[in-house]
């Protein structure tokens, strides 16, 4: 609880300074932008955070929203209709994540190792399946691809992102709507089922849950689907939301700004402990972050020391509270 | 040998010290005088503090009261550093010699003997010739002075540690539980050079819950109980029956329950044959039945734990048949064999058997969702009265459900493991050092509660290397030794001779 206190305090610190800081900071228009890429990032950051809580770490969530962004061009380009090739990019992250998990248990290799693997591996498939050239919903509405694709894509832009035709303004954060909408199930199996409870029992001790009987592989290779399936879904997003993806860095780095966003919310790093509202907080923090910095005209290039001196201070807080508590429980 | 030796200063004196870890009060206002050139036991239960006191002596940890003084001159130890300039050695029970290096190499660890202008290039001739003393002392051969120490046995290795304790001058020497991993003749072996240290005017602090080699060795013993001072015996006080009842401070009878056994019940459980990976060449049979304990003895290492894991589903099965109630089963995962109701109370219940950093509620429910969840969903009532339910049955003494685990005391958190498996109901109930970590007072509790399930009809198997609980609270004992069952005894036949030699394989000579 004072972990979710902590962040929710940082939040309203940061959204004060971006309405002292410029007044179209505080315009609606800004805010909505700043608001569906929090939504974008708290899929990113639901994903990290479900594997660290139950023990794994999957640092190929970047590269497989890369890959889930090409993949649905390419799929839409060969005439797959836009609603099918989003499910079957979907799909293609849920066998990456089945590959993945079956891998690190059936090995017993460490999450850390195959899906560093899998970052390198994906990244570059990405980049085989166009020969590196960059991909776009113009190419696929290019006449003599699929121009009849128009419409379905238009309306998947309204719904699932929030940019609606013709202007491609954004309208409201549909991200945001989405990501609430996964958030507020995950919330519900995290906290309210057996699921939940196995897979921080899990994280917080393997060999205990193993010897209290439950099928700890079967609980972790979940994890991997589920993470891998929500970082092909957000591949999706970032190519309706951009209208163009680069094989080569589309998405790049997101699996460490998805675990800064977990760990700010309170996901521990030893497994076991984190909740849904937390992570949702946790990744809140990143986006405002970047637009925060935008606004006080501090030049971009501080964005990263900012991330890591934020992250290191809200880490080392933590573990200051925490040994405080043991030690006076103690 | 007189038991108090006369009014001299003692070499090294502990006055009233007291240790509290978290939830534990470990060691309570506890003094001890140790006297130039004698042997002085440090006797007690397992959780009695005996480890506590010791690793004070050797300045482990501090005491948060009372002083050391060392010939009569107060002294802190601020670590094992300290102690050790000061004439005071531990020696491990977990042995710490650098296992890649040679014997003399791990003689002079950490104090090599160089020429520093010269870069701290090693001057190995004198370190070779003091070496050579050095094990002549503990009648060592000199050929090992450059043999790895990972190709000595156990026996060798606890020698050759005893002698780099007294390479570096010690006056007393503690020794904990030195003969756990030991052979006969090894320990023999070891009463030797104690004799002989003895003799030489080096004091021994000999730590051990076989009374045998108290009886042996010891000129004083120290008895502790639940922390305190319990008593102090001279010599010819030490025998079986005085220490042990000084050690439980109450009669074994009462001590251990009997009340509700079913003698005669039905083989629950049967075991036929069974090799795991991994495991020993020899296949393993054994039968539990219904309302009984069947204790299991054996050395450290003979394997009953590996057979337990094996039968649970932890270790891959690779011959022999496990029959429950007379019908073939088999287990590919402990999920399987909890579902079929034969439960393991794992050895290391703080890796094993617990979640330290969850709740008490949360270790409980973990094997237990299925019955307080509906298609998935748990439900918090439920939960809470399966919490309240097993947190009373139990006595466990904890502030609330929400309390971590961990914070608890070692016999609560015993009983949290207990918990976990008696709302399932079990039929076989593999206990694996049921007691290990437990103070006095929860031991008893645990024994009453095992005597009660067998009242209920379950079949217990209770692996244990605690000699008195297993002949107070066992039906049967059968007994392992290097992966084989070498023997079974019945109750009539339960001795700790008896026992003991089954276990160093003195059947097969």
């Amino acid at each position: 609880m004072k972990r979710i206190a902590g962040v929710l305090a940082l939040l309203l610190v940061m959204y004060g300074a971006l309405f002292y800081s410029n007044p179209n900071a505080s315009s609606q228009s800004n805010l909505i932008d700043v608001a569906n890429r929090q939504g974008f990032y708290g899929l990113l950051t639901l994903a990290a955070g479900l594997m660290i809580l139950s023990g794994s770490i999957d640092l190929s969530l970047g590269s497989v929203v890369g890959l889930g962004a090409i993949l649905f061009s390419v799929l839409m380009k060969n005439g797959v209709p836009p609603p099918v090739a989003l499910l079957l990019t979907v799909f293609t992250g849920t066998l990456i994540g089945l590959l993945q998990g079956a891998i690190v248990y059936g090995l017993k290799l460490q999450s850390f190792l195959v899906t560093l693997c899998g970052m390198f591996i994906f990244r570059g498939l990405a980049r085989l399946l166009t020969d590196n050239r960059d991909v776009g919903l113009q190419e696929v509405l290019r006449k003599g691809n699929h121009p009849e694709f128009q419409s379905a894509i238009e309306a998947m832009k309204t719904l699932l992102v929030g940019k609606v035709a013709p202007t491609e303004e954004l309208v409201f954060p549909a991200m945001l709507g989405v990501f609430l909408v996964v958030a507020v199930a995950f919330g519900a199996i995290l906290h309210g089922t057996v699921y939940g409870r196995y897979w921080c029992a899990i994280g917080y001790s393997e060999q205990a849950a193993r010897y209290s009987g439950i099928q700890v592989g079967r609980y972790r290779v979940l994890t991997f689907m589920i993470g891998s399936s929500l970082a092909a879904f957000a591949g999706c997003l970032l190519l309706l939301n951009y209208g163009t993806a680069k094989p080569d860095n589309a998405g790049q780095n997101y699996e460490l700004e998805a675990i800064t966003g977990a760990v700010l919310g309170g996901v521990s790093l030893r497994g076991g402990e984190g909740t849904m509202l937390g992570m949702a907080l946790g990744a809140a923090v990143l986006p405002l972050l970047g637009n925060l910095v935008t606004f006080l005209e501090i030049p971009n290039d501080v964005i990263p020391v900012v991330v890591g001196l934020t992250l290191f201070l809200g880490s080392f807080v933590d573990e200051v509270i925490r040994r405080r508590g043991a030690a006076r429980k103690g | 040998m007189t038991a108090t030796p006369p009014a001299r200063t003692p070499i090294l004196d502990a006055v009233g010290v007291g240790k509290s870890f978290p939830g534990v009060r470990a060691l309570d206002n506890v003094s001890v005088a140790i006297y130039p050139g004698e042997v002085l036991a440090i006797v007690g239960e397992n959780g009695a503090g005996k480890s506590t006191l010791m690793k004070i002596l050797a300045g482990v940890y501090q005491p948060d009261a009372g002083e050391l003084r060392r010939a009569g001159v107060t002294v802190r130890f601020d670590g094992p550093a300290d102690a050790l300039a000061a004439g005071v050695s531990l020696i491990h029970q977990e042995l710490s010699l650098a296992e890649n290096l040679t014997v003399v190499e791990n003689l002079y660890l950490g104090r090599e003997l160089t020429i520093p202008r010269l870069g701290h290039w090693l001057r190995k001739s004198p370190m070779r010739a003091a070496g050579l003393e050095m094990l002549a002392k503990v009648g060592l051969p000199a050929s090992l002075l450059n043999a790895r120490v990972s190709t000595l046995s156990p026996g060798r290795k606890q020698l050759v540690e005893i002698a780099r304790a007294l390479g570096r001058d010690a006056k007393v020497l503690i020794m904990d539980e030195p003969t756990s991993s030991l052979t006969q003749t090894e320990t023999a072996r070891l009463y030797e050079v104690i004799d002989g240290l003895r003799a030489g005017g080096v004091s021994v602090v000999y730590i051990s819950h076989r009374l045998a080699e108290i009886t042996r060795l010891a000129d004083r013993a120290v008895v502790l109980r639940d922390g305190r001072f319990s008593a102090e015996l001279a010599r010819h006080e030490l025998t079986h029956d005085t220490i042990v009842k000084h050690m439980i401070g109450r009669d074994l009878t009462q001590y251990f329950p009997r009340d509700h056994r079913k003698t005669g019940g039905a083989a629950v459980f049967e075991i036929d044959g069974l090799r795991y990976r991994g495991g020993p060449a020899h296949a393993a049979s054994l039968t539990v039945r219904a309302g009984e304990v069947l204790g299991m003895a054996g050395l450290v290492g003979a394997g009953r734990t590996e057979l337990a894991e094996a039968v649970f589903g932890i270790r891959p099965v690779t011959a022999g048949t496990l029959r429950l109630d007379g019908r073939d089963v088999r287990f590919k995962g402990p999920a399987d064999a909890i579902r079929a109701g034969v439960l393991l109370a794992p050895e290391d219940r703080r890796i094993h058997g617990l979640i330290l950093e969850a709740s008490v509620g949360a270790n409980l429910s973990l094997p237990n969702l299925d019955r307080v969840s509906r298609a998935g969903w748990i439900s918090r009532g439920d939960e809470a009265d399966l919490h309240q339910r097993m947190i009373a049955k139990l006595g466990v003494k904890t502030p609330s459900a929400a309390q971590p685990v961990g914070f608890l005391s070692g016999g609560n958190q015993q009983k949290v493991v207990f918990g976990k498996w008696l709302a399932r109901g079990p039929k076989v109930l593999i206990l694996d050092e049921p007691t290990r970590g437990v103070d006095v007072g929860a031991k008893g509790e645990i024994y009453a509660l095992i005597d009660e399930l067998c009242g209920q009809g379950v079949a217990v198997w209770m692996i244990s290397s605690d000699m008195e609980e297993l002949l107070g609270l066992s039906d049967r004992v059968a007994v392992m030794h290097e992966g084989a069952i070498a023997g079974e005894l019945d109750r009539a036949a339960m001795t700790e001779e008896a026992i003991m030699t089954l276990a160093t394989g003195g059947a097969n000579r």
